[in-house]
């Protein structure tokens, strides 16, 4: 007996493991994984300006104050003169200049505030952030949407490709193969460029790579004050237990 | 009372004062019976620290609780961003918010080590059975107030989580529809609900659960601790009129336990400054999506320590409920055929089993999905008198209840992943085996624990001096 139900525990084990290897590779296209590092300031400010000229148009970051942008290495002089464009004061929240009404007319969905998107974006495929590079890198032209773009990593998306001045137009690489008599088109992971952007591809990405670090550090601004913050108490913590550890033992030695 | 008691005018301040307060309060008394000159068996292993780190965890929600609903704002339209207010614009608020949030899960992983605990050394067992039921009342109460925090913060996930258990209440035939808007206070998920469960988590829920946890502890104390080797160690009296194995809580449990404790912080503190999302199983990534009630979320899944009773109530499919209802029929026919049980008993058990298998075959399978997963936590109640064993303690157990109660762990947290999982055939198969596991360890436990040779339980308990 002991025997058998061990036996249909390994084996259900072993199926769990297969299956939810299936689940994770029917999600969409695979996620590249962003170039993050929130200690790299010039990084972040470069997200900073990309994110103000190109996502506040629509997207709001409604928890996020301007000023906050001097953990990343601003000065409220330097926020105020290149990058509040939406707001009047240094200490307000990062609101949208697009009238929400208006704008889910225009594309038919309101566009999702940006405060913790890189939070709520993770998933089988990788961190909020790998998804989002992912996503902002794989635009191609669709003729059959409203926009005229349409997105690998989320298809049909309402929003159309804000970079592409920058990154040009692309055309993702499909092949044909055989499944079950089928033909099925899948993709091979390459793009073909069809139009030139006014940025290289190498630089598109390590810009997109600078606006997901953005997001990123958006999504939580206390961070790192958190993680450095934690080797302390930790550090603490062990000399406490150090301690704890000699006292009880001074005391037990008593109990025979 | 007392008679006055006069200390010499020479003796330090101190103890004085202490004079003073016990003339007029019993504050000596009250420490020594509480912890001072409680006697608890001195062969406590690792798994007795749990009770003491529920305590902590408990104190660590109930503080952190107090100062996020200083900011806090309890209300559909605010709800979410006053959660963000408290990350990003309070002082030192992400660490409070992230401490109540680790706080919640490591509550249960306590609790759940806990009773594991009760589980393999036979804590429940006579004289204990009211601490049992007691600490069964206490994780009842904890699943409901973890689950009315868990709407709170307003996310995705928060919202359609309460939808779906909600409206799980409206599956009970005749009050069922009334039930769930009684409980929701509209239609839909909405301010009213939030409000109430704001009322319930801060206060009622917690008050409730306090009067539990005293009645839990004066239980205890009444009884004595059982220990790992499941003697009653009351049956040794020294010359002093304590247990020649026991030793006086206080100091030695209070320098154990504070190691203890220490060490916990560490876990602890780990998760809060380092992974307080640990992976999205204690902040769920979905519930960073503001609660929206036209968009339903494509996979909703209850927080992981739901989830092994949530996958048992999926797995009560129509399907499933033949098995079930096979079942209690059997059951019926042991009573009636088998047992020893005197006829008129037979003839009633035999009666119940039809009626509960009409019943069973004449109301929709989601009812009885929810008493699937209602008698998941009710049948602990009944576990003091499930178990016939003749000894109390694993160590002492024939060696096959080992693999007995390793399976069930294994089944519990296979449960626990299932439930967190899109639903696909094969997992309702596994869940659906593991829901009559879970149940057959319960409901068979009188037979099986009868089964195979106990080893020799020594007079006194087993102890190396360290």
């Amino acid at each position: 007996m002991k025997k058998t139900l061990l036996n249909l525990f390994v084996s259900s084990c072993v199926a769990l493991g297969l299956s939810s290897g299936a689940l994770a590779a029917s999600v969409g296209i695979a996620w590249d994984k962003a170039p993050i590092n929130l200690s790299d300031n010039a990084s972040l400010q470069n997200g900073a300006k990309l994110f103000v000229n190109y996502c506040l148009n629509c997207h709001s970051a409604a928890y996020m104050r301007y000023n906050r942008m001097t953990d990343i290495g601003l000065t409220p002089t330097q926020i105020k003169e290149n990058l509040l464009f939406a707001a009047d004061k240094v200490g307000d929240t990062m609101q949208a200049s697009i009238n929400p009404k208006q704008a889910k007319d225009l594309f038919g969905a309101a566009p999702p505030d940006l405060s913790v998107i890189a939070r709520s974006r993770a998933g089988a495929g990788g961190s909020g952030a790998d998804y989002l590079y992912t996503y902002l890198r794989s635009y191609y032209r669709d003729d059959t949407t409203t926009t005229g773009w349409n997105n690998l990593a989320f298809p049909s998306v309402a929003m159309p490709h804000v970079l592409w001045e920058l990154q040009g137009e692309r055309k993702p690489v499909f092949e044909e193969k055989q499944d079950h008599g089928h033909a099925v088109k899948t993709f091979t992971g390459k793009w073909e460029q069809v139009t030139k952007g006014s940025m290289t591809p190498a630089a598109f990405d390590q810009s997109v790579g600078d606006l997901v670090n953005f997001l990123q550090w958006m999504g939580e601004p206390g961070q790192a004050k958190r993680t450095s913050l934690g080797w302390y108490v930790l550090a603490f913590l062990a000399m406490l237990s150090f301690f704890t550890w000699r006292l009880s033992k001074a005391y037990w030695k008593d109990v025979k | 009372m007392a008679t006055f008691k006069e200390v010499s005018p020479n003796a330090p301040a101190g103890t004085k004062l202490l004079n003073w307060i016990d003339n007029r309060f019993p504050l000596t008394p009250i420490w020594e019976g509480a912890w001072g000159k409680y006697y608890a068996p001195k062969n406590f292993n690792f798994w007795y620290i749990f009770g003491i780190l529920a305590t902590v965890v408990l104190v660590i929600q109930i503080v952190t609780g107090i100062f996020l609903t200083m900011h806090y704002k309890p209300d559909a339209a605010s709800a979410f961003a006053s959660v963000e207010y408290i990350m990003r614009d309070v002082p030192w608020g992400s660490i409070i918010r992230y401490m109540h949030s680790t706080g919640a899960s490591m509550f249960f992983v306590v609790v759940y080590l806990h009773m594991y605990r009760g589980l393999i050394y036979g804590s429940y067992r006579k004289p204990r059975e009211l601490t049992w039921m007691f600490g069964c009342a206490i994780f009842l109460a904890l699943m409901a107030e973890a689950f009315m925090g868990y709407l709170l913060p307003w996310g995705q996930m928060s919202y359609w989580g309460a939808q779906v258990i909600v409206n799980l209440f409206s599956a009970i035939p005749v009050i069922g529809p009334d039930l769930s808007l009684l409980i929701r206070g509209d239609y839909v998920v909405g301010d009213a609900t939030l409000n109430r469960f704001f009322a319930f988590h801060v206060i009622a829920v917690p008050l409730v659960l306090l009067g539990l946890i005293a009645a839990h502890l004066i239980a205890l104390h009444e009884t004595g601790s059982n220990n790992p080797d499941g003697i009653e160690v009351k049956k040794n009296l020294g010359p002093d009129g304590h247990p020649v194995d026991s030793i006086p809580s206080h100091p030695y449990y209070t320098v154990h336990d504070i190691f203890g404790v220490s060490l916990f912080l560490i876990v602890f503190a780990a998760i809060v400054f380092f992974a307080p999302e640990m992976g999205g199983y204690f902040l769920e990534y979905n519930n960073f999506i503001p609660a929206d009630p036209l968009k339903t979320p494509l996979h909703i899944s209850p927080a992981w320590y739901f989830a092994p009773t949530y996958s048992m109530l999926r797995s009560v499919t129509s399907e499933m409920m033949y098995v079930l209802i096979a079942c209690v029929l059997a059951a019926g026919a042991f009573a009636g055929f088998k047992s020893k049980l005197p006829k008129p008993f037979k003839l009633a058990a035999m009666g119940v089993a039809l009626a509960v298998a009409a019943a069973m075959m004449a109301i929709d399978a989601k009812f009885w999905g929810v008493v699937v997963m209602g008698g998941a936590i009710v049948i602990l109640f009944f576990l003091p008198w499930l178990d016939n064993c003749e000894v109390k303690s694993i160590r002492y157990r024939p060696d096959w209840h080992k693999y007995m109660y390793a399976i069930f762990v294994l089944v519990f947290i296979m449960l626990g992943y299932l439930g967190m999982q899109a639903p696909s055939p094969l997992f309702e198969r596994l869940s659906q085996f593991g829901t009559l596991f879970y149940f057959g360890f319960f409901l068979l436990m009188p037979w099986w624990s009868t089964i195979g040779k106990c080893k020799p339980v020594p007079d006194r308990v087993t102890f190396k001096a360290h």
